[in-house]
């Protein structure tokens, strides 16, 4: 197969993401309501609460808005990454996961367009929901915007291929409120996202520590530094490591029973 | 089912001592069979015998756990992708995108394959008027009724000219009518391109004496014979009664050399 071959069968994959997105609209904007009530309502309550001191990025005071901004654009990401972990258990269970299998190009290379797809779709949303932001008053430099572009979308493969692992793990549909309760929140809460890291050191060591491991934790100190047009090495080198990892750990586990929507183990009389 | 083409060219598909377990349940046991190239060969069985486990082992859809298949020369476990790249499978479940077009859904199947925008619509337009489609080609598939997305399957199967055609139970859940229609579609394409076509069902009113055929049975091929040769070497008068005397006294194999 060709380079072009593989080309094609990337555009492909992506329009459908492309037009599922489309077509699927109350997605886009409970996407954008979310971060954007954290935003506007528990950030406004917050932000007499928690002052944040002068610290990297930013070089002066900032309101709580202005911090709590990257860890939004990344709970889009987060969010999106486990609906495309969803959207892959539906496929499974529809079968449509069938005809993606039986494409003879190989099945990595299938696994990882489907995430740079749902990354991708990612991407416009974030840039939805920055470009409300903006509007809001929560104004990044210029081309601080352009240089988050990379940091999004290593944050969202990086998430996506965390989602792609969970998919692999789950076997039903329902089951992703399980996610929501087990992946999403913790990931969510026990990050820098919402409080800069030495206030969780104030808060305890082990709280200081879960936050510190946490993938998601990189992924936004990696946005807040490239939103303000500055490179943070230690979380991109994470950010790097972890999505190698998991689309290593996703490609291995991706379990064939499963994808093809086989029922295992499962009566004679059922097959 | 054991008669060659001849010239140089081998089987279309070849399945070697091909047995399966989920966990302790034993799908398939010792399964061999071989396929020549071109024609309708059809694989019968009653529900449990086994055949979407066959069919998602020849598709590479389930693991295989031990025995060889070859499709086109090609071996499974050696060379999956040249497999794949010769096969056409419509499964039993729906497998269309029902939000997409006929046509979007044709081309996303191209694109799969690896095909370039131009040689994809060309195949797509090809495949669309071949199957009479070409009038609901921008309706979204939601829209058709259950023969047209049959039909459609149908279409997107052979979009990148494969050379086998793997029908799952595709008649399940049509009326007779359609039933009807989309079996003599089906052999009407094997005449007219020549290609091979693997057919499983367990409704007996779509095979006709002449197809070659292999019965499954509780995991097990019980005859591999023309459908014909099963009524004589069964003693009965109607396929009906051949196959109803071979699922409930499944002991004998039937093979070609016995009829």
């Amino acid at each position: 197969m060709s380079a072009s071959a593989y080309l094609h069968c990337f555009l492909g994959v992506s329009g459908r993401e492309w037009r599922r997105f489309v077509q699927q609209r109350t997605r886009f904007f409970s996407a954008l309501v979310r971060p954007l009530l954290w935003l506007v309502v528990f950030a406004a309550g917050f932000r007499a609460v928690l002052g944040i001191s002068i610290m990297a990025p930013y070089g002066t005071y900032i309101v709580y808005e202005v911090y709590i901004t990257p860890g939004l654009c990344c709970m889009i990401l987060l969010f999106n990454g486990m609906q495309g972990s969803l959207s892959m258990v539906y496929d499974r269970e529809m079968g449509s996961m069938k005809v993606l299998l039986m494409s003879p190009l190989s099945r990595p290379f299938l696994l990882m367009s489907k995430v740079l797809a749902i990354s991708l779709v990612s991407l416009v949303q974030v840039y939805a929901f920055l470009a409300i932001a903006w509007w809001y008053g929560i104004r990044p430099p210029l081309f601080g915007l352009v240089t988050a572009l990379p940091a999004l979308l290593l944050v969202a493969v990086m998430l996506s291929t965390l989602g792609l692992v969970l998919a692999n793990a789950i076997r039903q549909l329902e089951n992703f409120a399980g996610v929501m309760n087990f992946v999403i929140f913790p990931l969510f809460f026990l990050s820098s996202a919402l409080y800069p890291l030495w206030k969780m050191q104030e808060a305890g060591p082990w709280l200081y520590w879960l936050c510190s491991y946490n993938p998601f934790t990189h992924g936004v100190e990696l946005v807040r530094f490239a939103l303000y047009e500055r490179l943070a090495i230690p979380p991109l080198l994470w950010c790097l490591g972890l999505t190698a990892l998991f689309g290593l750990i996703a490609v291995l586990t991706f379990d064939l029973q499963r994808g093809a929507g086989a029922r295992s183990p499962a009566p004679v009389h059922t097959v | 089912m054991n008669i060659l083409v001849k010239g140089d060219i081998g089987p279309m598909l070849e399945i070697e001592n091909v047995s399966h377990r989920y966990g302790a349940n034993k799908a398939l046991e010792r399964v061999s069979l071989r396929l020549a190239r071109g024609g309708f060969h059809a694989l019968l069985g009653p529900n449990g015998a086994g055949k979407s486990t066959l069919i998602a082992l020849i598709t590479g859809l389930l693991r295989s756990q031990n025995g060889e298949i070859r499709v086109a020369g090609h071996s499974l476990s050696r060379r999956p992708r040249d497999v794949r790249r010769h096969l056409g499978v419509v499964f039993q479940q729906p497998t269309l995108d029902l939000d997409l077009s006929v046509r979007q859904n044709l081309l996303y199947h191209a694109s799969l394959h690896g095909l370039g925008r131009r040689q994809a619509r060309e195949c797509c337009e090809r495949e669309l008027a071949r199957q009479h489609l070409e009038p609901r080609a921008n309706d979204k598939v939601r829209q058709l009724n259950g023969g047209h997305r049959r039909r459609l399957e149908i279409a997107r199967a052979l979009l990148h000219e494969p050379e086998l055609l793997i029908l799952d139970e595709a008649s399940v859940g049509l009326d007779t009518a359609s039933r009807q229609a989309l079996n003599e579609h089906v052999r009407t394409l094997c005449r007219e391109r020549g290609m091979s076509v693997l057919w499983t069902t367990h409704l007996l009113d779509e095979i006709e004496p002449q197809d070659p055929v292999v019965v499954l049975c509780a995991g097990r091929v019980i005859a591999d014979s023309q459908a014909q040769a099963l009524c004589t070497h069964t003693g009965t008068h109607t396929l009906h009664e051949a196959f109803g005397l071979l699922t409930t006294k499944p002991s004998d194999t039937v093979t070609e050399g016995q009829s």
